[in-house]
């Protein structure tokens, strides 16, 4: 019934997109992480020239799917190549990989802002109080005290945004990038199992995600030694 | 800018029309998708919540996987495994050539399944969060586990339920523009046609941008009023 020689056929197949898979992901978690790290500290400060446009940026990116956003990027901005090119840009926006890097990028800037953006606020305020009582900058109770504790506080919410990433970059072979949901669609059409291919390729993709909560299930239990112990 | 405002318009030659058309056909995709989610979520939570393995199993693999896959590769099976089941059935009746399977249903389908994996969970939350001494006066009137479920837990389960359903919502929303990959004309494949036919890529993109952002929006302040009416009159933290 279940064909094992065609799985050790297409699991290589499949594999090959690995790479592309992870770079993608990894890639634009990174940068998304940094955006939505410096867009959270930003709209701290509360003021409104700041956090207007910040918070139109994340209603924007939180509110459209993904895959406009991709294509917008690709080829919306596209029809502008004479001033990308005047601007430099051209060959960042002439490449589909970069532009699934941009577009991934900022929709987890928006979604990871939010995230952080709670978790700075939920530092309970009587230790920044007790920060400033000890004389420390504001810079240093940043980095000594909220950092640590916010983002601590933020690992469960923030796996489940990366998973939704891991996910998000199968949308990019929609633009030609063959990464692992770009070779299972190619392979169905041309074998015509989709089940199989399916289980597969799914299987890939389940077993990122594993490794990725177990990681950080693993990252918040060694930061937080007191709640295991109790 | 006259280009623009014409290029959308809804007379003739513009493709106002047409975009809105689409982006009903996209709603109406999203809430008979989200629907059926309701349907596949309700029996997979309470799969999850039953005490029996097998059960709690079938409903945890089932989260686990469509949580975790990708929603286009989910998309591609149903799509391409549907046809190609019924390609097979139309040979066994002597048919010949490739049958597509009708690419609404397929988007239905696929987004009922997917929205079923989120809803389970956020139903067995809210199950949980009942109070424990309303199951307790639901034996103690003699309600039947049916006429509990009904007329007592479940109105008060709904409560807990509607933030997370308006979460889930809005996911749907957002994926039903996937469903343009297997050809259906909803708002994002209207907006590629009309991107392809006029080069005007990135006017179509940011209307149909728009578009789902007015729709998010719209029924994201009816999910808000429904959970105001359905604490109304109740104390809570």
């Amino acid at each position: 019934m279940i064909d094992f020689a065609f799985f050790v056929e297409i699991i290589p197949t499949l594999l090959s997109g690995l790479p592309l898979t992870l770079q993608l992901a990894g890639s634009s978690i990174a940068i998304g992480f940094v955006l939505a790290l410096l867009l959270a500290l930003a709209r701290q400060g509360n003021h409104w020239m700041l956090v207007r446009p910040i918070r139109s940026f994340v209603a924007v990116f939180r509110g459209t799917p993904l895959l406009v956003q991709i294509f917008l990027i690709y080829y919306g901005l596209g029809q502008f190549r004479p001033s990308l090119q005047a601007a430099g840009l051209w060959w960042l926006f002439r490449e589909p990989y970069w532009c699934a890097i941009i577009a991934l990028s900022l929709n987890t800037a928006a979604y990871g802002s939010e995230i952080l953006r709670g978790a700075i606020q939920a530092v309970p305020r009587g230790l920044i109080e007790a920060a400033s009582a000890l004389g420390m900058s504001r810079f240093l109770t940043l980095r000594l005290v909220v950092l640590p504790l916010a983002l601590r506080q933020a690992i469960p919410s923030y796996s489940n945004e990366i998973i939704l990433m891991i996910k998000g970059t199968s949308l990019a072979s929609i633009i030609t990038l063959m990464e692992v949901t770009g070779i299972a669609q190619g392979l169905i059409s041309q074998t015509y199992r989709a089940v199989e291919v399916f289980v597969a390729a799914g299987a890939i993709y389940l077993t990122i995600n594993f490794t990725i909560i177990s990681a950080l299930n693993a990252l918040e239990t060694w930061l937080t030694p007191y709640r295991v112990r109790a | 800018m006259m280009d623009t405002l014409h290029i959308l318009s809804l007379g003739k030659g513009g493709w106002g029309g047409a975009l809105l058309l689409a982006a009903g056909v996209t709603f109406a995709l999203s809430v008979l998708g989200f629907l059926l989610g309701a349907v596949f979520g309700a029996v997979a939570a309470g799969g999850r919540l039953s005490t029996r393995a097998l059960p709690s199993w079938l409903a945890k693999g089932y989260g686990t996987v469509f949580r975790g896959v990708p929603d286009l590769l989910t998309i591609y099976l149903l799509y391409y495994g549907g046809s190609i089941a019924l390609t097979q059935l139309g040979k066994f009746f002597g048919g010949a050539g490739f049958i597509g399977l009708p690419a609404f249903a397929t988007g239905v389908l696929a987004i009922g399944i997917i929205s079923g994996a989120y809803q389970a969970e956020v139903y067995r939350g809210a199950y949980l969060a009942v109070d424990l001494g309303q199951f307790e006066a639901c034996k103690a009137l003699g309600l039947s586990r049916f006429q509990s479920l009904r007329l007592v837990i479940v109105p008060q389960l709904m409560r807990h339920a509607l933030p997370g359903l308006g979460n889930v919502w809005q996911l749907v929303l957002k994926d039903s523009a996937l469903i343009s990959v297997i050809g259906l004309v909803e708002l994002m494949r209207q907006a590629q046609i009309g991107a392809g036919s006029m080069r005007e890529p990135f006017v179509f993109y940011i209307a149909a941008g728009t578009l789902y952002f007015l729709i998010a929006a719209v029924t994201g302040s009816v999910f808000r009023y429904g959970e105001a009416r359905a604490w109304r009159g109740i104390v809570h933290a």
